[in-house]
């Protein structure tokens, strides 16, 4: 730009005012994106880095009396196994003698070492007999202090595990092997022994249903407002319909389901399957408004030319536009699930709430969902449970980054750029 | 669309005609259903919260709902049991919901219009493709998630900060989950935004700049104005959103029903009273139970009414430079 008083003192100040005004104005965009995604960055650094425990888990060795006295081998489970861990543990450390030490000692290993020691010999019966060595999970509080979550310097009434049950673990032989209970387990009130298989199979579940409701109709929907519907009042008022159904908020689809598909219909509450009733409805003006622009993008040509061959409407639609439409169709329907992956709320309002251990085994029986189990981790107190929370959550976010890649790769591999 | 007519041309005999003619009006019928399910779910969510509202306004009338100042749901588990009536006055949970809404607008306004008038007037092509995306993995990421890190993460960390400096803050105070739910929404903000300054035809752009205006001179007073109508609906949009988010304050923001403006103490909202009345098991009859639903329709009225401006506006500058 040439400045024609250039040769003004004040000119030439005025001028650099501006242009100094000008990178000030380029530097607060730069520094307004930079916050944005410094945030996410952090987010999810942090979120990584206090989940990445929840993949280890604690071992103890113990060696426990598997004679016959112990275990009838005709009866294997009549016996008692919590007795056979407790009788380890006293051997282990016969200074435990009074009745408040012996508690604390019992505290180490998991309430579940009972059922671990059962397995292992229901598996390999020939361990009976003899002396023998096995592992068992440790308490999540001994796998508090492994990971190093529990300061040894404190004083020991400010921490959950006291000096002499330190010692013990010291004393102990403990490994700390990978977690795959994480992903075998239901949920339990035992942090040790938590996992998200059955908040995962309920996800899956009512996913599944979403998909079989807000596909079909999402796109049949989608192709008569866009190839068949007439212009006018009525297609005017279900397209402002749908507009509006994509800002409601999430909640509100809750209150429906509660009060539609639970209390007038009757559908059993908790379940898959009105779960993924209220999230196809959050799905589909998502999907329908995904599916439009992509049907949008097809040429005219392709119509005009199967009509003119003697197709009706009807068969040019189906037969020759939506098949060329149908990427478009499995991008909009993939973001939308991957939407309704990580919705909450909705959840909430018809009963996913519940304290879930087994895996449901259809869409009836109640179930969980992936991110109401994070919502139930996050709310309870125990140390060990916030790095199962953040375990979960990076869980959900590879499967939402993983529908999103298939999305993208989708949209980039089968588009036709007419 | 082709007329009806041609239905019959490709059919050589008439009894495949007729068949083909049956099957395709009951495509057609079963494409109309579809369609007529969004209207159905809107027609379903009105006619459900209006009946289940109406039947907590028979027993709270609606003047105390709207114009009391207290809220306190809880009554009498046992009807023989003597407990203090429930309070159901709406305002501490609509200040506060106004508040935490105003922080995150604070939030998210500034960054993501900043972050939408240079990702469309400075940004490089190449910039764009890798930012753009970027952004949108923050309205991607679920709620629950921001949720967590609200709670655990940003609530301890202001709480810290605000004792290091004197200052009494509450361990769920409106200003974390405020500005968490800011972040959330920049996206919304910036990709909306974006799309409305690209819409400023580029000769207002070529006029001011041949003036001798700088860029950013050009932006502040030429494509910022023009470009308002839009920046105020999506404005709006984002509004909205914040008013209906839920996870984030009902992980962050607590239940405490407190009338104040303070961001540092502890509110609540409507949507995290809706699930803290719905959540765990109750009789399905009693007031306490019901006024979700009234807290539902207003949520309903208010995010509608703002997206319904908010098409209104955007619609409108649309039209003014197509």
């Amino acid at each position: 730009m040439t400045n024609p008083d250039a040769n003004f003192l004040k000119g030439q100040k005025h001028l650099t005012r501006r242009y100094r005004a000008e990178q000030r104005f380029q530097w607060i965009g730069r520094i307004a994106i930079a916050a944005s995604l410094t945030f996410l960055v952090f987010m999810v650094a942090s979120i990584f880095w206090q989940g990445k425990g929840a993949l280890i888990t604690t071992k103890i060795a113990l060696t426990v009396d598997l004679s016959t006295e112990m275990i009838d081998p005709a009866n294997i489970k009549g016996a008692s196994f919590d007795k056979i861990i407790k009788l380890a543990l006293r051997t282990e450390f016969p200074e435990a003698t009074k009745r408040k030490q012996k508690k604390r000692l019992y505290a180490l290993v998991s309430s579940d070492a009972g059922f671990q020691l059962r397995d292992q010999i229901l598996e390999g019966p020939a361990l009976l007999g003899a002396d023998q060595t096995i592992w068992v999970s440790a308490s999540d509080d001994v796998d508090m202090l492994m990971k190093g979550h529990i300061d040894r310097n404190k004083p020991q009434n400010s921490r959950r595990l006291s000096d002499q049950q330190i010692s013990w673990i010291d004393a102990l032989l403990v490994k700390q092997v990978f977690n795959t209970g994480f992903f075998t387990n239901g949920d339990s009130r035992e942090p040790e022994l938590a996992g998200i298989l059955s908040a995962l199979v309920g996800s899956a579940l009512s996913l599944l249903i979403c998909f079989a409701l807000s596909f079909p109709i999402g796109i049949m929907s989608a192709i008569y407002l866009e190839e068949f519907a007439k212009k006018g009042r009525w297609s005017d008022l279900i397209e402002i319909n749908i507009n509006n159904l994509a800002a409601v908020p999430s909640i509100v689809f809750g209150l429906l389901g509660l009060s539609i598909f639970l209390n007038v219909f009757g559908l059993p509450r908790s379940s898959p399957l009105v779960g993924g009733m209220v999230l196809s409805l959050m799905t589909l003006p998502t999907i329908i408004i995904a599916a439009r622009a992509s049907l949008r993008a097809v040429p005219p040509s392709i119509r005009e030319a199967a009509l003119g061959m003697g197709a009706s409407p009807v068969q040019a639609t189906f037969h020759h536009v939506a098949p060329l439409a149908m990427p478009g169709f499995l991008t909009g329907t993939i973001v939308g699930m991957a939407q309704a992956l990580g919705e909450t709320a909705p959840l909430l309002m018809i009963g996913m709430v519940a304290f879930i251990v087994d895996i449901p085994g259809s869409i009836l029986e109640p179930a969980t969902a992936l991110p109401v189990q994070i919502f139930l981790w996050a709310d309870s107190p125990e140390r060990a449970f916030l790095e199962k929370t953040s375990a979960a959550i990076i869980v959900l976010l590879i499967f939402l980054v993983l529908m999103n890649i298939i999305a993208i790769i989708l949209r980039k591999k089968y588009e036709i750029r007419f | 669309m082709a007329s009806d007519n041609m239905n019959t041309a490709n059919s050589f005999n008439i009894t495949s005609g007729n068949r083909s003619k049956f099957t395709e009006t009951l495509v057609k019928a079963a494409m109309i259903l579809c369609s007529l399910v969004a209207v159905a779910v809107t027609i379903g969510i009105v006619l459900s919260l209006i009946f289940e509202a109406l039947e907590f306004f028979k027993r709270i009338p609606l003047s105390e709902f709207l114009f009391s100042t207290e809220w306190s749901p809880q009554t009498a588990l046992r009807s023989d049991q003597v407990a203090t009536e429930g309070k159901f006055g709406v305002i501490p949970l609509f200040t506060g919901t106004m508040l935490i809404s105003a922080i995150a607008m604070c939030v998210a306004t500034p960054l993501g219009l900043a972050s939408a008038v240079f990702l469309a007037e400075y940004a490089s092509k190449r910039t764009r493709d890798w930012v753009k995306p970027m952004l949108e993995i923050l309205a991607g990421i679920p709620t629950v998630v921001y949720g967590f890190f609200a709670a655990l993460t940003v609530a301890p960390f202001i709480r810290m900060t605000g004792g290091n400096v004197g200052l009494e803050v509450s361990s769920e105070s409106a200003l974390a989950a405020g500005l968490v739910m800011g972040i959330m929404i920049v996206p919304l903000i910036s990709s909306l935004s974006d799309d409305v300054i690209n819409a400023v035809p580029q000769a207002m752009r070529d006029a001011s700049l041949g003036l001798g205006a700088t860029h950013s001179e050009t932006v502040k007073q030429v494509i910022l104005p023009a470009a308002l109508p839009g920046i105020a609906g999506s404005l709006l949009l984002a509004a909205s959103r914040a008013i209906g988010e839920t996870m984030i304050v009902v992980m962050a923001a607590g239940l405490a029903a407190n009338l104040t403006a303070n961001p540092l103490e502890a509110v609540t909202t409507i949507t995290a009273q809706i699930v803290a009345l719905l959540t765990g098991d109750q009789e399905f009859d009693s007031a306490k139970t019901l006024s979700a639903f009234a807290l539902g329709l207003l949520l309903f009225i208010v995010t509608l009414a703002l997206n319904y401006l908010s098409l209104r506006i955007v619609k409108k500058y649309r039209e003014k430079y197509d």
